[in-house]
């Protein structure tokens, strides 16, 4: 077992290089304790969400905040809630009629829970990216038009500008510039992915949650996406739900730790996998657990 | 003994045995059908066949009355009933998650679809027929498009099923309204699956006989006012068969040998596009 917990960790701290060098950045530093942070006022802010699915709970009063630009993983063993948790933040739930969530998510001042708050609007602030490519079947173009269109009136030419800045933040312009009108089912799964990536940042959303973004990827188009992550964070604040502790930690710059609808433990992601705090915490990303 | 495996091996040939001698039984009469159909309706399929109209007994003549007829209630039919069984179809799909109204009117759809076309006839004979006091090519269309919209709805319904939550949920995701989730989305990928239940509609009502015996009747003539009595071949068939004339027995053979050619033309085309709909998921 000791064995297994010295691999990981090697693994762990290889991967870890590029993310290293974000960490040594100054302004980073100060904000590294955290929880609770004084400095900067956080962009999500949950308040004893209770969340409820035909009756039963699946969320146990969860308070956490979630930081701008900064990317936050949650990670945890299937059915703990930490896709739950981030289906609350767009009000994706809301789409079945059995689901509901009591309590308060604080973005910008509002209560998003709040029965005021224009569902649709929320969601053209908070993108998101699905576990499995979701391109619809019209062309690449349009795919990426779709969410624009709902709220800008653009012309045709800053449209097309519109769609390129996309594909070229998602890293795909230059596989698709000559296939626009193409189908976007006909793209590859990896390529479908970013697609889908460039459709959620085309409407210039200010939270772009990713719900285990990779699961249905190759190794190579996951490292891909990783990095493309990890770039996004410049403009977006990023919540992650993975599957992958490796993913969490390469990408990541706080980690959610949640099991059985209870946030067990939440640090800055060093601290999360060198010295979490909570035996259970430690059991699950050494693998003794899950 | 015997030992499992071996065992496994005997009943595995018996099933397969009886499911091909099954399967033998009902294709044998399915052939036989075609083959009486071709043998007696081929030979009387003649350029008269599609430029006269029906006959009086004992002389010649074609069918151009009836397959207008035919034509032109079947498309009307279709016209009324598509859009209505499309928006219902949609409604129970994407709308009914909540409240009563979509599992009743689910409930009453499954009746109306297999209620028998007679007394769907008849409905329309007592509403339509006997308050116009004549019959007309208008009460025949209106009747067919009552079995068109169940046979849609249901189909439309099973179809955006089919199209996984996950499609859904991006659009809204992007803050995209329901309706436009609806019909930029879902309908767009089902497009092809909702066409197949169309087609297989007109497929269903271009043979009925019952509910236009009621309502277009026929007539011997030609005849493009949708008000009058209107011909159509599964009446022809029915009166020119059961005649005791020969020619119009021959004629009634031919009638129900286009009649069979165009449902079977019709699936086929169904079957291409389902196929296609089922490589796009």
């Amino acid at each position: 077992m000791k064995n297994q917990q010295m691999l990981f960790y090697s693994k762990f701290m290889g991967s870890h290089d590029y993310q290293q060098s974000t960490i040594n950045e100054p302004k980073l530093k100060t904000e590294m304790n955290i929880i609770p942070s004084q400095s900067i006022a956080p962009k999500v802010s949950i308040n004893d969400l209770n969340f409820f699915y035909n009756g039963c709970q699946a969320l146990r009063s969860i308070n956490m905040n979630i930081w701008e630009n900064k990317i936050t993983a949650f990670i945890g063993p299937s059915g703990c809630g930490k896709s739950t948790l981030l289906r609350t933040f767009n009000r994706m739930y809301q789409l079945y009629p059995s689901q509901e969530a009591h309590g308060e998510i604080m973005m910008d001042g509002m209560n998003i829970l709040d029965k005021k708050q224009d569902i649709n609007m929320l969601r053209a602030k908070v993108g998101m990216v699905f576990q499995k490519p979701t391109p619809f079947p019209m062309s690449i173009f349009d795919n990426v038009a779709f969410g624009v269109k709902l709220y800008e009136s653009l012309n045709r030419n800053e449209l097309e500008e519109r769609v390129e800045w996309a594909l070229q933040k998602a890293a795909l312009w230059e596989e698709v510039k000559d296939k626009l009108n193409q189908s976007g089912i006909s793209l590859s799964g990896g390529q479908q992915q970013r697609l889908c990536i460039a459709r959620t940042i085309a409407v210039k959303p200010e939270v772009v949650l990713l719900d285990e973004p990779t699961s249905a990827l190759d190794p190579i188009s996951t490292a891909r996406i990783e990095d493309l992550i990890f770039t996004l964070k410049e403009d977006y604040t990023i919540v992650i739900v993975t599957h992958n502790m490796q993913q969490a930690a390469r990408v990541s710059d706080y980690t959610a730790y949640m099991y059985l609808g209870e946030l067990i433990e939440f640090a800055d992601t060093d601290t999360i996998f060198t010295k979490p705090k909570q035996k259970a915490t430690e059991d699950y990303i050494t693998g003794k657990f899950g | 003994m015997i030992s499992i495996y071996t065992r496994r091996r005997i009943v595995n040939a018996i099933n397969l045995t009886f499911s091909i001698l099954a399967m033998a039984f009902g294709l044998f009469w399915l052939f036989w059908i075609l083959f009486t159909l071709f043998e007696k309706g081929l030979g009387g399929i003649s350029i008269a066949t599609f430029t006269q109209m029906t006959p009086a007994p004992g002389s010649t003549g074609g069918l151009l009355n009836a397959i207008a007829g035919s034509l032109a209630m079947v498309t009307l039919a279709t016209l009324i009933g598509t859009p209505v069984g499309i928006m219902a179809g949609t409604y129970l799909a994407e709308y009914g998650q909540r409240g009563w109204l979509a599992p009743v009117t689910r409930f009453i759809n499954d009746i109306l679809l297999s209620a028998p076309s007679i007394v769907i006839g008849l409905f329309v004979y007592t509403v339509y027929v006997a308050k116009m006091g004549h019959f007309s090519g208008w009460a025949g269309a209106l009747a067919l498009s009552l079995i068109v919209i169940p046979v849609v709805v249901r189909t439309t319904e099973d179809m955006l099923r089919l199209i996984p939550d996950s499609l859904r949920e991006a659009a809204a995701a992007l803050g995209a309204p329901q309706w436009k989730i609806v019909t930029l989305v879902t309908w767009r990928a089902s497009k092809v699956g909702i066409m197949t239940g169309v087609l297989l509609a007109i497929a269903r009502i271009s043979g009925e006989t019952a509910p236009l015996l009621f309502t277009s009747l026929n007539n011997q003539f030609w005849n493009a006012d949708m008000n009058q009595p209107m011909a159509n071949l599964p009446v022809v068939i029915f009166q020119f068969a059961m005649s005791p004339y020969e020619n119009w027995q021959e004629l009634a053979w031919t009638g129900a040998l286009l009649i069979t050619l165009s449902v079977l033309g019709l699936n086929i085309a169904a079957r291409f596009f389902l196929r296609k709909q089922a490589l796009a998921n």
